[in-house]
């Protein structure tokens, strides 16, 4: 049982302390954005904020949140997601999709702490999403055109 | 123009072969993978064949028979009908079609069927004549309630007009008025020139959804009452089960139950979670008798042992033996490639639902009537009482794409085993997806090849060894050939007066399947890898030895040769400082591409750095999605060029089991790609695949710039 906040409602789950945050959103709380790709931290796909910071989802075991702070795609706002968001659609970043939500909340991270990245900060940023559809060309280009708008 | 009543064509259904006029019945029952969904037609709606319905509210949702997984077909055939009908762009909906495999059949294939790339060039006329079809419609209803002469009557931006009378009209207003016209039966279409969107950047209709979260794949389908099942499948390929222990499976929490079925033991649960958990508590013998106990290496050996002996010959011309043994060089090279795994981000699922005698499924399916027809034969169902929606899919390349009707079969059985009326999601977990086979077959090439005194290549021998991907399948015509094994090797566009490509097919209880570019995969490398060493050993640069070797036909291939040395100002210097340049050129899917890579030694390692790259693909429906189907697709070969090989150890386990060590390509290995495309006017053809095959040649030849040596064996790196 833990009691946590998730996209700023708070949730009380009665599941394993063991359960991977991942599935408790997607079978539990019907938050279906947040993707598994791997189960062992090594896709980003289920990337999701935990007190701000990106975190795995399906390597955070529901037990170890009691009082913390979820954010996942669904609940993702503010400027710099709006602008990830805008930029991920005007350059048609997204091929199949799955990674996505991954990518877009690794991005916000990113541009949250560095409002003007350069592109090694993208790739220290973003190596750990990967995308099986390669559409890294498009995500740098995406990133450095949310700064752009950021920057007004 | 040839008309026939409404109700004829509805009474004509099943059999009716017109590429557009197809009838309602069958059409969308389900909006389950729609991008934005107007719900079922409702009172009003105007919906004059199987892919085109309008709404009174003035939306037109385009019906799209073919499966979306990044490949962009919903893109560029709502592109196609939205210009033929002069539609706005943004009442565009886009909507999958159900299971079908008359209405909503691949054109190339008769069944509906995703692959091959042939979405579009299969598409191209029927879609537009789609959307032709409905703007007659629109325009003759008008005209009716107007009663003015059609002639008249202009379309733009989805508003039908007429000058004369001043009288104007939406697509919306005019949908019921339409839905009782004659129904054109060959209407004509658009001259090219009249194109307003297609040739155009037309934004992706899914892009949204997809940074947002709200894009709905199978994996995010809830059923009232669902449970959540994953199976203990085999570790090696083609063992069964003997028996099992569930004691301490059952145990776990939220574990309902835990059954045997023919693919291995499946574990029901309340959530994922457990049900992983359940799985990770049984304990599974297994019968070994039919399995392939060898290993990679064992097998790699077999099979380089088959490439001593002639086998099926598939292409011939002159003789190339007596060629290469008058030669004054010859030159000889055996590549091996190992079988690799398509790893889609999301792994196989699919979701079943059965009450009271019907069924609905959801699921990324290519061939969605072969996973609906195990449903339904495995259940006893009437066919007509089952529903396949077929869902955004996490990636496929090919893997969905199934000879044998795996995933329909597996989640049909987890439904037997349970009996009765239920809902139940079957999950393949990483590990499921990378042992459950359907790889790109292990592959041997063993290349032979002559230069006469002055440099020409005066014989030509390829023979390669593999499974086959047909053969033995649902696919299965009979035919002792199977191109999918070694296209690529054969029709070659290059003047090879004396040439022998033959086949040595094996066999081998590990499934192979077709991955993105299929026998392209392996073909591109080693032909182009290989000429690209002739060419040296005859003293010629690699652009213009290969511009002087093609056929006087191949202008195509001619085209986007010239064009990327261009873009790459290629001079003949292949190593510049600590850069090295290679190049390849390979048609696919009656696509042509080429691509000029600039690569250089990190430790050991290729890094790419930046690939130029010209196609032909016939007229460019959408120049966007094209642009980023080559970059995805070199993306995609660059990696498992680099780094991949799915591995059967010891006894035939599967190594690489996640992606700790079926190392993924990441940002920081992904280079600079810059394409161009070729105007054209033919027909569009693929481009899910074309982008794939030449990378891989491309940084081997500038590798070897560098090194000296071309890998034989793949990947690159190990
Ligand atoms: S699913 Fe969590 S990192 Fe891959
Ligand atoms: S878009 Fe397909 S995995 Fe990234």
């Amino acid at each position: 049982m833990a009691t946590f906040t998730v996209n700023g409602k708070s949730v009380t789950l009665d599941v394993d302390d063991d359960t991977p945050l991942l599935w408790a959103l997607r079978d539990e709380l019907r938050l279906t954005g947040t993707k598994f790709g791997c189960g062992i931290a090594q896709c980003g796909a289920c990337t999701v904020m935990l007190d701000g910071a990106p975190v795995r989802s399906c390597q955070t075991q529901v037990g170890t949140l009691d009082g913390a702070e979820i954010t996942t795609i669904e609940g993702l706002d503010g400027p710099e997601a709006e602008a990830v968001q805008n930029a991920w659609t005007k350059i048609d970043v997204p091929q199949c999709g799955w990674c996505q939500s991954g990518q877009v909340m690794a991005a916000t991270a990113l541009l949250k702490d560095t409002p003007k990245p350069s592109d090694a900060d993208i790739d220290n940023a973003m190596w750990g999403n990967v995308c099986r559809c390669a559409t890294y060309v498009r995500i740098r280009a995406a990133i450095h055109d949310a700064a752009d708008t950021l920057e007004g | 123009m040839t008309t026939q009543t409404r109700r004829q064509f509805l009474a004509s259904s099943a059999g009716l072969v017109i590429g557009v006029s197809l009838p309602l019945k069958g059409r969308a029952q389900s909006g389950a993978a729609a991008v934005m969904t107007t719900g079922d037609a409702g009172e009003g709606t105007f919906a004059p064949n199987a892919f085109v319905r309008v709404a009174p509210d003035d939306t037109v949702t385009f019906i799209c028979k073919h499966i979306e997984f990044g490949q962009g077909p919903y893109t560029g055939l709502a592109t196609l009908v939205a210009d033929e009908m002069d539609a706005r762009w943004d009442q565009m909906r886009v909507e999958s079609a159900p299971a079908n495999d008359e209405l909503y059949k691949n054109l190339f294939f008769g069944l509906q069927a995703t692959g091959g790339s042939t979405a579009m060039a299969n598409s191209w006329m029927q879609m537009r004549q789609a959307g032709a079809a409905a703007r007659a419609m629109l325009v003759a209803a008008a005209a009716e309630e107007w009663g003015v002469d059609a002639a008249g009557i202009t379309v733009a931006q989805g508003v039908v007009r007429h000058e004369g009378s001043g009288q104007s009209a939406t697509f919306g207003d005019l949908a019921e008025a339409a839905a009782r016209q004659d129904v054109p039966v060959e209407p004509a279409v658009k001259n090219p020139s009249e194109f307003t969107y297609i040739g155009t950047d037309m934004p992706k209709v899914d892009s949204r959804a997809k940074s947002n979260g709200t894009a709905t794949f199978t994996m995010d389908v809830y059923r009232d009452g669902m449970e959540y099942v994953v199976v203990r499948h085999p570790d090696v390929m083609g063992a069964t089960v003997a028996g099992f222990d569930a004691t301490e499976a059952e145990k776990v929490r939220g574990v309902t139950a835990v059954r045997q079925i023919p693919q291995g033991v499946a574990v029901y649960a309340t959530s994922t979670a457990a049900a992983i958990k359940g799985r990770n508590a049984l304990s599974v013998e297994w019968d070994m008798s039919a399995a392939e106990t060898r290993s990679s290496a064992e097998i790699t050996a077999a099979f380089r042992e088959a490439a001593q002996s002639q086998g099926l010959i598939v292409e011939e011309a002159g003789d190339s033996a007596a060629a290469i043994e008058g030669a004054a060089t010859v030159h000889e090279a055996e590549f091996t490639f190992p079988y690799l795994a398509h790893a889609t981000l999301e792994p196989m699922d699919a979701v079943l639902e059965v009450r009271e005698g019907t069924a609905e499924i959801w699921m990324g399916a290519q061939f969605p009537g072969f996973d609906k027809g195990a449903v339904v034969q495995t259940l006893g169902l009437d066919p007509e009482k089952v529903t396949m929606n077929v869902m955004f899919a996490g990636g496929s390349f090919g893997r969905r794409a199934q000879t044998v009707p795996q995933i329909g079969s597996e989640i049909a059985e987890i439904a037997k085993a349970a009996g009765g009326d239920g809902a139940w999601k079957l999950i393949w977990t990483r590990e499921d997806d990378m042992t459950g086979g359907f790889y790109r077959p292990l592959t041997v090439h063993k290349l032979r090849g002559g230069l006469d005194a002055d440099g020409n290549i005066v014989g030509w021998e390829d023979r390669i060894v593999n499974q086959s991907i047909i053969n033995g399948t649902m696919l299965d015509q009979g035919n002792p050939e199977d191109p999918t094994a070694y296209e690529g090797s054969t029709k070659m566009p290059y003047n090879l007066p004396n040439l022998t490509v033959d086949w040595v097919r094996m066999e081998s209880p590990v499934p192979v399947l077709w991955w993105r570019s299929v026998g392209h995969t392996h073909t591109a490398y080693a032909t182009e890898v290989f000429l690209d060493e002739l060419l040296e050993k005859a003293g010629k640069d690699a652009v213009q030895g290969r511009l002087d070797l093609l056929k006087e036909d191949a202008g195509r291939d001619r085209a986007v040769l010239e064009r990327v040395a261009e873009m790459a100002g290629w001079d003949g210097n292949r190593v510049k400082g600590d850069r090295a340049y290679g190049v390849a050129l390979h048609e696919s899917f009656s696509t042509y591409c080429a691509m000029i890579a600039e690569v250089s030694d990190d430790g050991g390692t290729p890094r790419v750095h930046k690939v130029w790259v010209a196609v032909d693909c016939g007229i460019a429906v959408n120049p966007n999605v094209i642009r980023a189907q080559i970059e995805g697709g070199l993306g995609y070969g660059l990696g498992s060029a680099l780094y991949n090989a799915l591995t059967l150890g010891e006894g035939g386990v599967v190594q690489e089991r996640n992606f700790d060590t079926y190392r993924m390509l990441r940002i920081t290995e992904m280079p600079e790609v810059e394409v161009e495309i070729i105007a054209s006017d033919a027909d569009p053809t693929g481009i899910g695949e074309p982008g794939t095959p030449p990378i891989a040649p491309a940084v081997a030849n500038a590798w070897r710039a560098l090194k000296g040596e071309a890998p034989r064996n793949l990947p690159m790196v190990s």
